[in-house]
């Protein structure tokens, strides 16, 4: 430890955050000691960030497949369980991933030029849509639902029910778009770690944004997944 | 003939000379335990991994022996006709029954519980982190002349992860088990034990343990991809690497999967959501369907790590070019796709009959791939010069017990012999001959061939023999017996027999301790080699993969330069090994040195 003590004695103060001399100012910054450069570096974290994707799309490819297994079984519980969902708001949930994907994919574009104001601009964007969109699926579809009875499984009590199998059609929507809003949760907060750390130390610019990159490729995720979901779950008959 | 050229010093490596092993301590006992607490080595964290899944393989074996104990005696209400005109009714053969119970269910539920903790732990905490995770983890980035697997922090976290899954495991266990069978079939895992939380800590276990599993694979095939040395074309990789590679992309395809099924079981648990309930509309075989979408593909998880090590195992100790490299390596990937195409041979009582005979056909095709490997391995050893050590007699004993374990796999593929023998013993030794006779085995072997690397100790050969012969005596008395319980109807996960079963499965116990006695000895041979065990060379066997070419134990940075690839892996026949004298490992006649 005491060689440690006397290093740090040694070492000059560490220049403040955000200037052009801290470590993690993008142009500063290396590449880790195992890679033999920054571009190798890069490749790598794309290629991690693409299988991680894929084990994405498999977790829910059980939902999917719940989803077609009991639809054929029950086509009509999920013509009138559908019925119960309101297009509107799920198009406009649509339209909102589908503006913060651009937003996201323009983030990763400024990083790229190094236009550091565009970055921030486009991830305060990208993260207030993912607010929204928690914000409108919890307020006009969630507590909605759940107030008229419309649950899950044993906990289903709408006293309308056109049809027995009803209760396993909530299951799978609340299993498939809480996954998912999960997803965008946590997609949410990759961005604002992104976010945090361009505005503290200005750590992304055209020599280094891996991070921007893949927190953007987890959030096109998040949205190609809804895409999927949003005319399985709310525009069938 | 130099096998790697210096090109240039590390810039950050200066004194590059001085750098010690990954073992020396640094600082006092607590910083030191710190640093591997903290550490992103690869080496650090595969030697932790190696620890952990050990513990977990002591714990599951254990679990072993006291199922094989409650099996030595069958289990038989006596009723004794006293002097007196009274009748006294009491139980025998029962070993676990708590004290004064006065039926066999008491019994019965302690052995429903030991068979599941033996299973699910040997399963999900040991054999499918096992090989990968720590011999793996170790020697991946070192046989491709990496100094870290891609992504060494994500490493760190997935040891964590499965810590932290593991411990969910344990609390479960130490909370009082549970009795659904390692693979959580629903009703049982939804409905027994409703007012308890084990079974839900046993079924996040297996989740949480899933996490870890991904992340491994993922970082493995990222460094496969993108960190072999200079020089390393994708044929110049040894075979291990390739199988770690096949098993890695199993990982990552096949693990969500059961990710997916076991949150879907943990909610139908607790919120009874009706997926897996047929009350509800929900369909219990659905759940079969996923967990075996996962779960079979997953034993390619177990023995692909294990294929891997054989072929290295056999080149070194062999003295031979491995027979058809690209075989081997094209056939693990063969089983890699095939894999994932053939869980319904899972359920052949639960599908229609055409679903079943195509899945019958598909479940052929894995023999293939297989036998291709066995083939040329044996290949390899044609001509050699077999070295009778421990690595290599583990290697032999593969050969031997994997192939029982394949081929006795083709009648439980057979729609009509699986009739018969489906849910016996049969099915129970099939698959004990594949998972411990090959991967357990594989495993031991590449724990004694790579301990000289590992901790830079050299064992005590004799030992080593003589733990691998009782292992391998041991394991054909407990499950070659089984083979014939099965065939002769006695069913899977039952306490109790029919008396004309008594000697198999007497015979079955007493192979279960000797082989108990084979794993205590390769641990006290381990523990003596750490304590006084002779320092080990860079290159004890002569191997040719980069691994051989730093020091033993490797040191910090795996290299004191950076590599360039300039033989195959197996070159035996034109390349002298880094620090070995030509005298030790001769060259055939004529080769151009």
């Amino acid at each position: 430890m005491a060689t440690i003590d006397s290093q740090r004695l040694d070492m000059p103060a560490p220049p403040p955050r955000g200037s052009d001399k801290h470590p993690l100012f993008w142009k500063n910054r290396g590449h880790a000691h195992h890679y033999r450069s920054a571009a190798e570096e890069f490749d790598a974290c794309k290629l991690g960030m693409w299988l991680f994707l894929a084990t994405e799309i498999l977790l829910f490819a059980g939902i999917f497949c719940a989803y077609t297994v009991f639809r054929s079984l029950y086509p009509e519980a999920w013509a009138a369980g559908s019925h119960h969902l309101d297009w509107r708001f799920g198009a406009m949930n649509t339209i909102v991933l589908l503006f913060s994907s651009w937003t996201a994919a323009s983030a990763v574009r400024s990083a790229q030029l190094g236009k550091r104001g565009a970055l921030i601009g486009n991830l305060v964007i990208t993260i207030i849509c993912a607010a929204a969109f928690i914000f409108i699926k919890l307020k006009f579809e969630y507590f909605v639902k759940l107030g008229l009875g419309k649950a899950p499984g044993t906990w289903f009590s709408y006293p309308y029910a056109e049809h027995p199998q009803e209760p396993l059609w909530w299951s799978i929507y609340y299993m498939g778009t809480g996954l998912h809003a999960l997803h965008v949760i946590i997609g949410a907060c990759l961005l604002g770690w992104v976010l945090f750390r361009t505005v503290r130390y200005n750590a992304y610019g055209p020599t280094h944004y891996t991070m921007v990159e893949t927190s953007a490729l987890y959030w096109h995720l998040v949205d190609i997944i809804w895409i999927f979901l949003f005319p399985l779950l709310y525009l069938i008959h | 003939m130099t096998t790697v050229d210096s090109i240039h010093d590390h810039v950050h490596h200066g004194a590059h000379h001085e750098e010690g092993s990954y073992l020396t301590p640094r600082g006092g006992f607590w910083s030191t335990i710190w640093s591997w607490a903290t550490t992103v080595d690869h080496k650090k964290i595969g030697v932790m991994y190696l620890f952990a899944v050990m513990f977990m393989f002591f714990l599951g074996g254990m679990a072993a022996i006291a199922v094989r104990l409650e099996l030595l005696e069958p289990v038989r209400v006596v009723q004794e006709n006293l002097a007196d005109g009274t009748t006294v009714t009491h139980i025998t053969g029962q070993l676990f029954a708590p004290a004064g119970a006065e039926s066999i269910d008491a019994g019965n539920q302690i052995y429903n519980r030991l068979f599941t903790l033996h299973g699910a732990i040997m399963v999900f905490m040991f054999i499918v982190p096992s090989v990968p995770a720590s011999l793996g983890n170790f020697f991946l980035p070192l046989m491709l002349g990496a100094k870290d697997v891609a992504f060494p922090r994500v490493n760190l976290l997935s040891w964590y992860i499965y810590t932290t899954g593991s411990i969910f495991g344990i609390i479960s266990i130490i909370m009082g088990g549970v009795d659904t069978g390692w693979t959580f079939y629903t009703p049982y895992s939804t409905n027994t034990d409703a007012d308890h939380w084990r079974v839900f800590f046993m079924v996040l276990a297996a989740f949480v343990l899933g996490f870890s599993s991904i992340l491994t694979g993922l970082n493995f095939v990222v460094t496969t991809h993108k960190l072999r040395a200079p020089g390393m074309g994708w044929f110049d990789m040894p075979l291990f690497v390739w199988a770690i590679y096949a098993t890695s992309i199993i990982q990552v395809l096949a693990t969500p999967v059961i990710g997916i099924t076991l949150l879907l079981l943990l909610f139908e648990r607790l919120f009874h959501i009706g997926i897996f309930d047929p009350g509800l509309g929900g369909d219990p075989v659905l759940f079969q369907h996923f967990f075996w979408f996962y779960s079979h593909p997953v034993v390619y998880v177990m023995i692909l790590p294990g294929m891997g090590i054989i072929s290295e195992l056999l080149a070194v100790h062999a003295r031979k070019h491995i027979f058809g490299y690209r075989a081997i390596a094209f056939s693990s990937l063969g089983i890699a796709a095939v894999s994932f195409l053939v869980w319904g041979h899972h359920m052949f009582t639960a599908m229609g009959e055409l679903s079943s005979t195509i899945f019958s056909a598909l479940t052929f095709l894995v023999a293939i791939p297989t036998a291709i490997k066995v083939f040329n391995w044996i290949a390899t050893l044609y001509k050699g010069s077999i070295a009778i050590n421990t690595p290599m007699l583990y290697a032999l004993a593969f050969l031997f017990l994997f192939s029982i374990g394949g081929l006795t796999g083709l009648p439980l593929a057979t729609l009509s012999t699986d009739l018969h023998l489906h849910d016996s013993y049969f099915v129970v030794a099939h698959f004990h001959y594949v998972m411990m006779g090959g991967t357990v085995i594989a495993m031991i072997g590449g724990i004694h061939h790579w301990w000289p690397k590992m901790f830079g100790k050299m064992y005590n050969e004799k030992v080593g023999i003589l733990g691998c012969v009782l292992v391998f005596v041991g394991f054909n008395v407990t499950f070659f017996t089984q083979f014939f319980l099965g065939t002769q109807g006695m069913p899977r996960r039952y306490a109790s027999y029919v008396d004309e079963f008594h000697t198999l499965h007497m015979i079955s116990t007493f192979g279960s301790w000797i082989i108990l006695a084979g794993f205590l000895t390769h641990f006290f041979n381990f523990v003596h080699s750490l304590v006084a065990g002779p320092k080990a060379p860079p290159n004890p066997w002569g191997g040719l993969t980069l691994e051989w070419e730093t020091e033993s134990p490797p040191i910090e940075h795996n290299f004191h330069h950076e590599v360039l690839v300039t033989h195959g892996p197996y070159d035996y026949e034109s390349v002298v090994p880094p620090h070995c004298d030509e005298k030790d490992f001769p060259l055939p006649e004529g080769a151009a040195s």
